[in-house]
């Protein structure tokens, strides 16, 4: 079955990252598809490669991407969410004069369509936030 | 033609899970995770909320979550069944729509 995520909010904040984290790990590792994880509002934070959680603590950034690298995710962040909160990419960078960016490996920055795309192309859609 | 409703908030915080058992149908799924699981516990205040609904809707707790809390599984309201990651999939499978009570 095709399923695609929608994650509401940022990672450490409560438990939403986590839980579709576990969520989208375990139908991957029960032969579904993913058709695309979707980050919106706080959700955005996830696709910052600038964290650093302590050692002993879970990477959930890193997570993320380990995950895509291994099954090929789409893991997209809401372009207008990602603007308020500061996570850039190459494209951003340069169409809002920033100095730098930051954006995680396997992570790309897009539209609200891309979520509408993922509603209409997958047989469910699971919403994680607070 | 069945829904799965999802509950991430202790009903001691917030009031989706009263929102949520009243305004879903018969024959639906309820799934309790993150702070959720609070709901799944005997001698609260809302457990005859819960015991009322587990004759025609099927209610579930995440159990990881669950024990992440230090709860035992002993306190777990009768007809509450607990599942993991892979069960909570299987219940986004078995039903048409998940509805995120957030």
């Amino acid at each position: 079955m095709k399923f695609s995520i929608q994650v509401n909010e940022g990672p450490y904040q409560h438990q939403a990252s986590d839980s579709a984290y576990q969520f989208t790990k375990a139908a991957l590792e029960k032969g579904h598809e993913c058709f695309r994880v979707f980050f919106y509002h706080d959700g955005v934070l996830n696709g910052t490669r600038l964290t650093t959680p302590p050692q002993d603590d879970r990477n959930i950034v890193k997570n993320w991407t380990d995950l895509a690298e291994e099954y090929d995710l789409d893991l997209v962040v809401c372009v207008a969410a990602a603007q308020r909160r500061g996570i850039v990419d190459d494209g951003e960078a340069e169409r809002n004069g920033k100095d730098a960016t930051n954006i995680a490996p396997r992570f790309r920055i897009s539209g609200l369509g891309q979520l509408v795309e993922a509603a209409i192309q997958s047989d469910r859609l699971v919403v994680f936030g607070d | 033609m069945s829904d799965l409703h999802t509950v991430n908030k202790s009903p001691f915080e917030k009031n989706s899970l009263e929102s949520c058992l009243r305004l879903s149908k018969a024959g639906s799924a309820i799934l309790l995770y993150e702070d959720g699981v609070y709901g799944a516990l005997k001698g609260t205040a809302v457990e005859n909320m819960i015991a009322s609904v587990v004759a025609d809707k099927k209610v579930y707790v995440l159990g990881p979550d669950y024990k992440a809390r230090g709860l035992d599984e002993s306190r777990i309201i009768d007809g509450v069944e607990v599942v993991d990651y892979a069960g909570f999939v299987d219940l986004v499978e078995a039903n048409d729509k998940v509805q995120a009570w957030v």
